[in-house]
């Protein structure tokens, strides 16, 4: 199968993966033979198939409506990423880039 | 020490005949010398190792000690663990400091085992040599060119060099068994559901599976105790009843079948790896096995679907790496776009990418029948081979891996050759499967051979059994690497 720049460019943006024209040129070329391999399917028919998207026939369970996680905001907040050698946080919140103007 | 097993160690540590901090000092004293060259290890925390050592001389002191009580484990840096880093072996994840436990760790902390350290891996555990790792290759500790393979090359690395005293893995298309395969070491991806997957950081959720690496199949099973178990909080965990997977070691083996799937020993499988492959059956025969010729005709798709349905789970999953929850930020961007565009370019290696992309391709708008469907009805045939299998023989047996350990370098540009170094193990997690990798001896170029049991669903315990009497009557899994300090 051959893929064009401009499919990868999609994918590429699709999910948000910034690239430079060198790196779609090269992703082309390994991506084209990937789905050469992948490819193998096509021939298989599945009529009547059901697909199996599980390895176990498991149902999802259910559980009483209760607290289960204790508050650990502080210990998250040191997480947050860092500018400078610091967590980004200022009174119990997360600060992230602005977006809106 | 470093040759005994499990059994022993325990035996001597309760019997007070060496600490569990003089055992966790002697690896981590083995780690300082050895890790430099060989780079098993992507994080250690001494002190920590050392503070948990202590505490579980407390309970041998007190009588209070269970199997693995004092034991030092090296841990797949896949686990989150409260307080450690845990990288993934991913740049994006760099500074990360788990705030939480996996239940896998939870469940060695319970049992009083040390946690010598974080292993390393495969970015994100996508990989077969552990080459795409951020923080460096792992050498190969029977030939320092050779991978050790991967997703859980450090931790097959650690075991094999006695840089630990066993340690976990994760298998989502081999990565337990092809890493223990090419280390000469024992591993065991069990059957799906059986291991939680809490805090074990998501690749290909419906195929991903944890299980121990070791030296033998008995050390196996005791870890497997600690391991497996119901999780509530992962949903996939199973609800059934505590097993004692050592509780059938020692049953002979005559009568076992043991099924040969031709498509195993078809055109691809080095001479080397055959040749030990068929000595090992010949010694099952010797063991009272019966051998029974059987196919599996669907597994030669397992390698395409495989990568349909692993990159579109992991372009799901990793889509949390956004540059604003957690994780790398690219310093430098113009709008929000770019911020995202930036901080995941720069933040995953080049396999992640790419199987990113494949995801993302064979999930979007046009492709979904052509490419996930399609894939989701393959592996059900490929399933039903099982199924149909186990109905002739009670263990299916093959080569793990094609060839033994390929050089550093050697498959780095080509990213199908590399997918095809896992040929034999991804059928088996594609029908959820367990199955299990023991050194079946070496290549004319001396690094090790493994020879894959794949069992019937929950068959953990007669797999074990195969494998002990196996290790039983040979002594590969003996045998120890050059140049290790021994």
């Amino acid at each position: 199968m051959s893929l064009t720049n401009a499919d990868v460019r999609k994918v590429a943006r699709l999910a948000r993966l910034g690239m430079t024209e060198t790196e779609i040129e090269s992703a082309r070329e390994q991506l084209s033979g990937i789905f050469d391999l992948i490819a193998e399917m096509q021939a298989v028919d599945t009529n009547g198939i059901t697909p199996m998207s599980h390895a176990q026939d498991v149902t999802q369970r259910l559980r009483e409506d209760v607290v289960t996680e204790t508050d650990q905001r502080e210990l998250f907040q040191s997480l947050a990423p860092q500018h400078q050698g610091s967590p980004q946080v200022e009174a119990g919140l997360y600060l992230v880039p602005q977006v809106i103007e | 020490m470093l040759n005994s097993s499990l059994q022993q160690l325990g035996d001597a540590l309760r019997a007070g005949k060496i600490s569990s901090v003089e055992l966790t000092q002697l690896y981590l004293g083995r780690i300082a010398e050895l890790n430099p060259a060989l780079n098993a290890y992507i994080t250690l925390n001494p002190e920590t190792s050392l503070d948990q050592a202590r505490r579980a001389d407390a309970l041998l002191a007190g009588g209070k000690a269970q199997p693995l009580t004092g034991i030092p484990v090296a841990q797949k840096d896949i686990f989150c663990a409260r307080g450690w880093r845990t990288t993934c072996g991913s740049k994006m994840l760099e500074n990360f400091i788990a705030p939480y436990d996996a239940h896998v760790i939870t469940q060695f902390n319970d049992a009083g085992a040390v946690n010598l350290g974080k292993t390393n891996m495969d970015e994100f555990a996508m990989g077969s040599s552990n080459e795409t790792s951020h923080f460096g290759t792992v050498k190969n500790p029977w030939d320092r060119n050779a991978v050790p393979g991967g997703s859980s090359g450090g931790a097959a690395c650690a075991v094999a060099a006695r840089l630990c005293a066993a340690a976990t893995g994760t298998d989502t298309g081999g990565s337990i068994r092809q890493p223990a395969a090419l280390c000469g070491i024992s591993g065991i991806k069990p059957t799906y559901g059986t291991v939680s997957r809490y805090g074990m950081i998501a690749f290909a959720s419906s195929l991903d599976q944890a299980g121990p690496m070791a030296r033998s199949a008995e050390d196996l099973s005791l870890l497997l105790n600690v391991m497996t178990g119901f999780d509530e909080r992962d949903s996939t965990s199973l609800q059934r009843d505590k097993e004692d997977y050592a509780r059938d070691l020692d049953k002979p083996l005559a009568g076992l079948r043991i099924g040969l799937p031709r498509e195993f020993f078809a055109e691809g499988l080095s001479q080397d790896v055959a040749g030990c492959v068929n000595a090992a059956i010949d010694e099952y025969k010797k063991l009272g096995a019966t051998i029974v010729d059987i196919s599996l005709p669907n597994s030669k798709l397992a390698v395409p679907v495989y990568y349909v349905l692993a990159p579109a789970e992991a372009s799901s999953n990793l889509s949390r790496y956004d540059g604003v929850r957690y994780g790398y930020r690219a310093p430098e961007y113009g709008d929000l776009t770019e911020m995202y565009e930036r901080s995941r370019a720069q933040g995953f290696g080049e396999e992640v990418k790419r199987r990113i992309m494949i995801g993302t391709y064979v999930l979007s708008h046009g492709y979904y029948d052509a490419y996930y469907l399609q894939a989701q009805k393959i592996r059900r045939l490929i399933a039903q081979d099982f199924d149909d299998a186990f109905k002739l023989c009670d263990v299916i047996m093959g080569p793990t891996s094609p060839s033994t350990a390929f050089n550093l370098g050697e498959k780095g540009d080509d990213p199908v050759q590399m997918y095809l170094s896992d040929i034999y193990t991804i059928a088996v997690n594609l029908a959820g499967l367990p199955g299990m990798s023991i050194p079946a001896g070496f290549g004319s170029n001396g690094r090790p051979v493994g020879l894959q049991i794949i069992g019937n669903y929950f068959a953990e315990a007669q797999m074990l059994n195969v494998a002990h009497q196996y290790q039983l009557a040979t002594d590969h899994h003996d045998r120890a690497p050059q140049n290790i300090g021994l």
